[in-house]
Order: structure tokens, then C-alpha cells, then sequence
């Protein structure tokens, strides 16, 4: 009971980053039907730049723990989200009416640049977090220990998802965007400068992945330049599994693709681990490639 | 005009040709393996020119097929002592059949999820040879001691004579050339192309999309397969790091840039991208940033590749004379 408590925290704290990076993915996906492959750079990105700014600023001895590392992730975020807008203008914005394989390459080749662009900066060894920012006690429910690093991780990526749905549902922007991702020829009649939209889009997806960076670096203490590809890849699944270009499906998605894989860990095989998330998403693709809580939509000829 | 340039293409072929045989006399060892390994990958390149350039699905899983073939040469050979070139037919069926049970449910879908599917796959292969699957993979150190292939008696050391292993990898390449040749311009090649340009009205001329679809995975595979006799001989041993998600890139990157669909396109591609980071090594490090913004900036100025496939055309003259067949 008690392993499988704790590996079901662990999955929802894990979870919770994968649904962040997830948001990236499907909003991207529900604009521009583009599978946005150096999303997960952009995670790495996101987790580099917050040791960068973590060392060289020093915020935490400034202005205290919890809120030095707030205003260091709400910093990351934004960068993050630049690069996302730069990112779009020179691999995506060229290709907006070529075949969407073309751009699928050029995403591509772009992840390929993101990643070996952090080697060339920060050296090919893992880096390391400074540690005990974040507090690690152990608190208890009915006997049953949570680590309140954990219970962070989740309620600060709770509370990003939650600002995203307000945003989306309640805004005239999120509307925009909502209208955007519909039909975008009916959205420009309608007045909507669907470009500015498709911007937001890049630098809100990119800045809630840089989030989920900063959250993997103070987790688990240390960042590779690689590890963009193996989370780009897991959250990915997770944006299936909820159905892509679904937002509220990321969100399920990503958690339960974390405690399924946490779970899997720890019952079936750890070896395997990595190979669970794949499982899931040829597994998900072959059944109901619509995902969770995507709608069927008929093909059009 | 229109003779002239086709006999400059034919001499530049024949000098090229010329020149690719009677280069091992000439450059040392190390640049007679570098010539070796771009064969292995043009040989790559082609088999997943089928799957990719005529068929048009965005697979880039093809190192799973290339590890089934090579892992299945190294068990046999190690446990057995099977010669290894006996194996390649073997190694093709084994890559083969298994691209049969994994293709079937996933060629359906649409090309990027296609692409997403087999990195997964490539990944779940990748992952399970690292844990020593069924017990003889041997784990992520790999299998060692694989025997070097020999013709009718002749053993070719690729590690001692890189130039007797060159003899070998060109004769395989060259058959590969010719039988890929015929096969694009069969019935089979022609039919693969027409449903890549356009799938519905493919269906609605009769053709078995699916069909056509799983053979093409099935002959890319069992080519790949038998290349990983090649490489696995070539070694002499192998470990699940050969096979990584980035050689399914590599291969993935020589077709596409080079010119999906075409022969002469994915031979280019593969001297290209194996043969100019030996020349330019001291941009080593800067390798796959360059290839990844060299797929950024083709795609943006020329998708189809360096060297795209030229129209089919029917000559009418010939037509007349029913030469040409449909």
C-alpha cells in the first residue's frame, strides 16, 4: 500500500510536467495541424536557462526561497517563450502553405539544432540543480508519506493549467484562439488576426514548457541536453492519450500517462520503464487514434 | 539538345562508377572504411527509399529492421558458427517478418503519426535489446565475436583489408541499384508512386493501397535486414548504441535531402552525410547542428531533395510501337 501510494505521488508529480509540456504540443497542434517536434528542446531550453538564472542572479539569496524561484521560473518562461515566437518565424512560418510533412522535417531539423545548440552552450555532461530550494520534507496522510516537493511540482503545474483554461475559455484572446483552431479562414473573416494568434500560440506553449523544465530541474537535481527528446516524446503521448488539440485532454492526459508509467515502473518491470509511454502511444493510436476525450472527425477527401 | 545532355549524364555515371571501383587502391585504409560505411548507408538509404520515397509514409523507425537483421546474423553466427554470409537471407526474412507482424496495424495511419509510431517502435527495439530480450542479446554491452564473412573460401577481413570488404559491400550495393531500379519502374514501383502522390484516387483505380503499403515496409525492411549482416560482419560485433533513434535520422536525413524517390538522389545523400563529416572533421561537433539546419533551410527552398526524380515520361514514338507497357 505504501508503494503504491508513493508511486502514485511520484506519477502525479511527473504527470503534472508532462501535461505541461503536453499543452505545448496539442495548442500547436490545434492552430496549425503541426506536430511541433522541437517542443521538447524548448523544455530543455526552459530547464537551462533556469540554472543559468539560478546560479548567476542568485535570486534565492535575495529575496527568499519560494519567491526567488517563482520569479526565476516566471523569467525562464518568458525567454522560453521568445525563442518559441523565434522558433516559429524561421522553421514554421516559411512552410505555413507547403504539404505539412515539409514542416514535420523542418521541425525536425529544428529540434535537431535546439538540442546540439544547448551542447555547444553548457558542455554534453549532465548539469546539476543546486539542491534544497525547493523544502523536502515528508508530511503524512493516514500514514502515508507525500513529500512536499511532490505536492509543489503538482499544485504549481495545477495552478498553470488552471490560469490556461480560464484563459482560454474566458478571454476575448481565448477565444480567438478557440476560433483560430476551428477554422481559421472563417476565424481571418471574421476579424481575428489569426498570425498574432498563431504567435501567442508559440510563445504560450514554449513558456508553460520552460516551466515544466524548471520543475524537472529542481525534481530531480539534474538536466541533460538529450532529455528534451525523451520527454517531448512522453508527452506527446500524453497528448494523444487525451486527444490532440484537446486542452483539457492534455491535462488528463499527462497525469495519467505519469502514474501509469510511475505505476508500470514499479510493478512490471523498471527496465521497461521508458518503453511503457511508447507502448501507450502505439497501443492508443492503433484503438482510438482520437484519444480519450477527442472528438471523431471523418476525413475530409 | 535533349541527347546531348542524357550523354553527359551517362559519362558523368560511367566516370563516377570508374572512379568509385579503383578508389581503394589509391586513399588508405581509413578512407576505404569511410567508403565502406557509405556504402552500408546507401544501401540503407535505398531500402528506405522504397518505404519512404515511392510510398511516401515518413517512417523513421528503419533502424529496428537494420538492428532484427543484424542481431539475428550475431546470435546465429556466435551460437552456431553459421557463416555469416549464409545468414543474410535469414537476417532479411527475420527483419522482414517482423515488419509484417509490426506494420500491419499501424500503416493506416496518417503520415505524422506514422512517424511518431515507428520512433516508438524504433525506441521499444532499441530498449528491449538493452534488456537483454529472450536472454540473447547480451544486453547493452552486445555480442561480440562475429565471425568476418568469406567467398567461397576467401575470408574478408574488413578490420585487416578494409579494401577486400569494399569488393564485397559494392558488388551488394550494385545488385541493390539494379533490382531497386527495376523495381521502380515495374508495375509494382509505379503503382507505389501513384498512391503516394494521391491515395484516394489511387483506391478508386484499384489498387490495393494497404497492400501495396505493407509490401513496400516488408521489401525496405528485408533489404535493411540484410545490410545488418554487412554491418554486423563488418565489426565483428554489435551492441544496441549502433542502433540508436539517431540512425534511424541518419538514414531518414540521406533520403530526404538527397532526393526522396530517387536512385542517384539517396546515393548523393549518403555521400553526402557520411562521406563530408570525415573530410570536415574539425566541424565534428558541429555536425548535426549543420544537418539539422540544412533540413530546415531545404525544406524551406527545395523539399524535394538535391537531386529529385525526374517525371516519368511515356515517349510516344514508343508507345506506338508498344514498347513502353502500362
Amino acid at each position: 500500500m505504501e508503494q503504491f501510494f508513493t508511486q502514485l505521488t511520484n506519477g502525479l508529480a511527473v504527470g503534472g510536467i508532462y501535461a505541461l509540456i503536453a499543452l505545448g504540443y496539442t495548442m500547436v497542434y490545434g492552430v496549425l495541424k503541426l506536430i511541433n517536434f522541437a517542443h521538447g528542446d524548448l523544455f530543455t531550453i526552459g530547464a537551462y536557462l533556469g540554472l543559468t538564472l539560478l546560479t548567476s542572479l542568485a535570486l534565492t539569496d535575495h529575496i527568499g526561497g519560494i519567491a526567488g524561484i517563482l520569479l526565476l521560473a516566471v523569467m525562464a518562461m518568458g525567454l522560453v517563450g521568445i525563442i518559441g515566437i523565434l522558433l516559429d518565424r524561421a522553421a514554421y512560418k516559411p512552410l505555413r502553405t507547403s504539404p505539412r510533412l515539409s514542416a514535420v522535417v523542418s521541425a525536425l531539423g529544428a529540434s535537431i539544432v535546439l538540442s546540439n545548440t544547448v551542447m555547444l552552450v553548457y558542455g554534453p555532461s549532465t548539469r546539476v540543480y543546486p539542491q534544497g530550494l525547493l523544502p523536502s520534507q515528508v508530511f503524512y496522510i493516514f500514514g502515508l508519506p507525500v513529500p512536499v516537493m511532490r505536492f509543489i511540482i503538482l499544485g504549481a503545474s495545477i495552478l498553470l493549467m488552471i490560469g490556461l483554461y480560464v484563459f482560454i475559455q474566458r478571454t476575448k484572446i481565448g477565444t480567438a484562439i478557440r476560433a483560430a483552431a476551428i477554422d481559421q479562414d472563417a476565424a481571418r473573416l471574421m476579424g481575428i488576426n489569426v498570425d498574432r494568434v498563431i504567435m501567442l500560440v508559440f510563445f504560450i506553449g514554449p513558456a508553460l514548457g520552460g516551466a515544466a523544465g524548471v520543475m524537472v530541474g529542481l525534481y530531480y537535481g539534474q538536466i541533460t541536453f538529450t532529455m528534451g527528446w525523451t520527454y517531448g516524446l512522453k508527452a506527446f503521448t500524453a497528448a494523444i492519450l487525451g486527444g490532440i488539440g484537446n486542452i483539457p485532454g492534455a491535462m488528463v492526459g499527462g497525469l495519467l500517462l505519469g502514474v501509469i508509467e510511475a505505476l508500470g515502473a514499479a510493478y512490471i518491470s523498471m527496465a521497461w520503464k521508458d518503453a511503457i509511454a511508447f507502448f501507450v502511444l502505439i497501443l492508443i493510436l492503433i484503438v482510438r487514434p482520437t484519444g480519450l476525450l477527442g472528438e471523431r472527425v471523418a476525413e475530409k477527401i | 539538345m535533349k541527347p546531348a545532355a542524357g550523354q553527359i549524364r551517362k559519362t558523368a555515371y560511367a566516370a563516377i562508377i570508374l572512379l568509385w571501383m579503383v578508389a581503394p587502391l589509391f586513399i588508405g585504409k581509413y578512407w576505404t572504411d569511410v567508403l565502406n560505411n557509405v556504402a552500408i548507408y546507401a544501401v540503407l538509404g535505398l531500402s528506405l527509399n522504397i518505404i519512404l520515397g515511392y510510398g511516401g509514409m515518413f517512417h523513421m523507425g528503419h533502424a529496428a529492421f537494420y538492428a532484427v537483421g543484424a542481431y539475428t546474423t550475431a546470435i546465429v553466427n556466435t551460437a552456431w558458427g553459421v557463416p555469416v554470409l549464409w545468414l543474410m537471407p535469414a537476417a532479411g526474412l527475420a527483419a522482414g517478418l517482423f515488419a509484417l507482424v509490426v506494420a500491419r496495424p499501424i500503416i493506416h495511419l496518417r503520415g505524422d503519426y506514422l512517424l511518431i509510431v515507428t520512433i516508438g517502435m524504433v525506441e521499444i527495439v532499441r530498449i528491449a535489446l538493452i534488456n537483454n530480450v529472450f536472454g540473447i542479446t547480451g544486453g547493452a554491452n552486445g555480442i561480440f565475436g562475429i565471425s568476418s564473412p568469406s567467398v567461397f573460401g576467401f575470408q574478408v577481413n574488413s578490420i585487416v583489408a578494409p579494401a577486400h570488404y569494399f569488393y564485397l559491400v559494392t558488388a551488394f550495393l550494385a545488385i541493390t541499384i539494379v533490382l531497386f531500379y527495376l523495381l521502380e519502374n515495374s508495375r509494382f514501383g509505379r503503382a507505389l508512386k501513384f498512391l503516394c502522390s494521391d491515395e484516394v484516387a489511387a483506391q478508386g483505380s484499384g489498387i490495393n493501397t494497404a497492400g501495396y503499403k505493407l509490401a513496400a515496409f516488408v521489401i525496405g525492411a528485408v533489404w535493411a535486414g540484410m545490410t545488418g549482416t554487412l554491418y554486423a560482419s563488418k565489426m565483428g560485433f554489435i551492441s544496441p548504441e549502433s542502433f540508436s533513434f539517431w540512425e534511424s535520422v541518419v538514414m531518414f536525413m540521406i533520403v530526404i535531402l538527397g532526393g526522396s524517390g530517387n536512385i542517384a538522389g539517396v546515393l548523393l545523400g549518403a555521400a553526402l552525410i557520411i562521406g563530408l563529416p570525415e573530410i570536415f572533421q574539425g566541424l565534428q561537433q558541429y555536425r548535426l547542428l549543420i544537418f539539422g539546419l540544412a533540413l530546415m533551410i531545404m525544406m524551406i527552398f527545395r523539399p524535394q531533395g538535391i537531386l529529385p526524380p525526374k517525371p516519368r515520361s511515356y515517349p510516344i514514338d514508343k508507345l506506338e510501337k508498344n514498347e513502353v507497357s502500362f
